[in-house]
């Protein structure tokens, strides 16, 4: 259980875009959300997973630095990946089009080295995901097979994109990511358990730490659920919003 | 019970339905829309067969990838096929799924951020929201105004709504006046330097204080606009005189009887006297100096007389470790003077500064002085037609060219360098915009962010200059 095989880049869990009405989570806690799911969207389910942490020890990295702006000029959601932190990666500069598998790696920039190539965790440091709104730069991590990042903080839009593409942000306290950086340095393939119904990680000896994560992000995560799908079971809901809202400020409505 | 501040109010009035965990759906009365971010939301309205709930309540132009040199051969005309694609892409879109659009081609484009309030698309006590952001802006009119990303994008398209959690309240204080000299751009920097890049992540932060009851709105929308370098997705300032004086006769403002009605209402949007904060900052308004980025992120700020830090004297090693990678990156060595370091751009543009007042600015110092020669190029960006047509009113695009600036079209530019304007690998810039991360500009580009004056002051000088000295 503990340190079974890496998943990441080989078998996520088959896109289930009609799951049964059972649905995981303590469904006595959640009696509001969405009971009569008639369409799921494209989301993945995340439930629990095992892999290799990889280190990015920077402070405040920022969503330039995940995908630089001219990967950006892109319609669709998909390809980001190999150019996810393209500018520490590479040594020429980077061109959407261009061929990445030809292109001077650079040997220094952490994630290019062999004992991460596999990695699906991210461990980074404060203030992580900060600048643009951009989504791209969780849909790189993802195209890239990360899951899970794990940090002492997150900027808030970056935060919540991850939530909307599978991704699990996970905060901790600066001591214990601290401690964690220790020892994926003296520890090649280290690998980290997550367990999202239960909200723990499990450590390579056994160790089990708890984190928080909201109750309705963590309830949509383990069941892949679309938010879009949710909003629009609460329909009337809306329109009396907006009938009340016509009245007290018809100017909103011209 | 305690009263509310301005962003309970702004939440309140626009809460759909509560679930049990918190979690509110929360009308959005104003969706702005660019050609970067929309295009896989569009995506998914066609793919999941959805409509737009609203059409109208959306406003759509391109910015990031528009060119800003001639534009007459049209959208066809823009040279990079990838970002011909995306501006086509937002036209077809807008098109097909009924929302208003101005076109590249039309007199209003121009960045979203400078679009929405000058056409009074987006008003006093609106939830904005924007696949960017900078969407924070519109909070300068006492909105609740936020950037989202694609998804959220979708989710608004698909149903006029978000689902969000409320954030903690935050009031900075600015007390006191400024100097002269001094501008919202120095303002906000200077409090993103006191409390830091991440010091407002989890709060909505409303600014206050005589210093910002003293800005105009334009310079408001400056301050708001840089709340998200803060951490802060939203910032925002109560509604005053100057809030009604600005929207009165914009062209989507109320009109006849509803403006009496909207004015009744915006007159509330202000934090009751007894409102309690989750947290307070106050800072002394006649402390605040021009301030010139030194490092790779906005917290990494001097004042004008000041020197370079030096990471030696940082106790935190996570920082310490920062501060040496950003000189590194920027090319400088500690203690170095600030004003000592010479420039090869300048930057006069973004939705942080690209409207009249900061253009004004910029030419009241570039008047009669002219872009010395180690500049290898000084841009004048507007951020949109309009202002772009009341520079040119006032003579402003003259006195720029006659001093060897560029006057360009409208758009974000050099901002962000997703159309041809950027810098090159070590090319050092004074920037009027919100982001000197690394490659922000141009990949290896040294950005540091400054006010315009401070700007078109590096400009004449070649180097960073105490503006107040010139």
């Amino acid at each position: 259980m503990i340190d079974r095989p890496c998943r990441c880049r080989v078998a996520w869990p088959t896109k289930e875009r009609f799951p049964s009405p059972q649905m995981a989570g303590d469904p006595s806690k959640l009696s509001t959300f969405a009971l009569k799911i008639k369409r799921v969207d494209k989301m993945e389910k995340f439930d629990k997973m095992t892999g290799i942490v990889a280190p990015m020890d920077r402070a405040n990295v920022d969503t330039d630095a995940i995908i630089p702006k001219q990967f950006l000029k892109s319609i669709k959601r998909s390809g980001f990946g190999p150019n996810l932190f393209d500018e520490w990666r590479y040594l020429d500069q980077g061109e959407p089009g261009k061929d990445n598998s030809k292109r001077p790696v650079n040997p220094d920039f952490v994630l290019n080295q062999p004992r991460y190539q596999a990695a699906s965790i991210l461990l980074a440091r404060e203030n992580f995901g900060c600048g643009s709104s951009r989504e791209h730069a969780p849909w790189a991590l993802l195209d890239a097979g990360f899951r899970v990042i794990i940090a002492p903080g997150f900027a808030d839009i970056f935060f919540n994109n991850c939530f909307k593409n599978s991704i699990l942000p996970i905060v901790l306290d600066e001591d214990t990511v601290d401690g964690l950086f220790k020892a994926v340095e003296a520890n090649e393939g280290y690998r980290l358990n997550v367990d999202l119904q239960a909200q723990t990680l499990t450590v390579p000896s056994g160790e089990i730490m708890a984190f928080e994560v909201d109750e309705f992000r963590k309830y949509c995560l383990l069941n892949g659920l679309d938010d879009i799908g949710l909003t629009l079971q609460h329909v009337d809901d809306i329109h009396v919003y907006e009938e009340r809202r016509r009245q007290e400020a018809p100017w909103l409505f011209t | 019970m305690a009263g509310k501040t301005l962003y309970d109010k702004l939440w309140e009035q626009h809460v759909v339905r509560t679930q049990d965990d918190g979690t509110c759906l929360l009308y959005i009365d104003r969706q702005l829309i660019h050609e970067v971010t929309s295009p896989q939301a569009f995506e998914g309205l066609r793919l999941a067969g959805r409509k737009p709930w609203r059409p109208t309540a959306n406003l759509a132009t391109p910015d990031h990838n528009v060119p800003t040199t001639d534009r007459s051969g049209g959208v066809a005309g823009i040279r990079d096929p990838v970002s011909r694609l995306q501006v086509e892409t937002l036209d077809k879109n807008c098109a097909e799924f009924a929302i208003p659009e101005f076109r590249m081609d039309d007199p209003r484009q121009g960045i979203v951020h400078v679009v929405g309030p000058e056409e009074g698309a987006t008003l006093p006590g609106m939830t904005v929201v924007c696949g960017d952001s900078h969407t924070s802006t519109h909070g300068a009119l006492g909105a609740l105004a936020h950037g989202i990303g694609t998804s959220e994008v979708e989710h608004v398209l698909a149903t006029q709504c978000l689902l969000q959690s409320k954030s903690k309240n935050m009031r900075v204080v600015i007390d006191g006046r400024v100097g002269s000299g001094v501008t919202a751009k120095d303002i906000v920097l200077a409090i993103i330097g006191e409390i830091g890049t991440a010091g407002g992540t989890g709060y909505a932060i409303e600014f206050a204080g005589q210093a910002i009851a003293d800005l105009s709105i334009e310079g408001r929308m400056t301050v708001c606009n840089m709340a998200i370098e803060a951490g802060a997705r939203a910032g925002m300032v109560a509604v005053d005189d100057k809030t009604i004086d600005y929207v009165k006769g914009r062209p989507l403002a109320p009109t006849a009887g509803q403006w009496q009605q909207a004015v009744a209402a915006w007159r509330e949007l202000r934090s009751d006297g007894d409102a309690v904060f989750d947290h307070e900052v106050l800072i002394d308004a006649a402390s605040i100096q021009p301030q010139i980025t030194w490092g790779t992120s906005p917290e990494m700020v001097v004042s004008v007389g000041g020197r370079v830090p030096d990471p030696a004297q940082e106790s935190d090693p996570v920082k310490a470790e920062g501060m040496l990678r950003a000189l590194e990156y920027m090319g400088l060595k500690a203690n170095t003077p600030i004003c000592d370091i010479a420039v090869d751009k300048v930057f006069i543009g973004s939705c942080t500064n690209s409207r009249i007042e900061d253009l004004r600015a910029a030419a009241a110092v570039a008047r009669g002085r002219k872009v010395v020669d180690n500049i290898k190029q000084a841009l004048v960006v507007p951020g949109s037609g309009p202002v772009k047509q009341q520079a040119e009113d006032e003579g402003l695009d003259k006195v720029f060219v006659a001093a060897g600036f560029e006057w360009r079209e409208p758009g974000c530019s050099m901002c962000l360098a997703m159309n041809a304007d950027r810098l090159e690998s070590g090319e050092r810039c004074a920037s009027t915009s919100n982001r000197n991360f690394e490659g922000r500009q141009g990949q290896g580009g040294r950005t540091h962010l400054v006010s315009p004056a401070m700007a078109a002051a590096a400009a004449v000088m070649g180097r960073f200059v105490d503006v107040r000295e010139l």
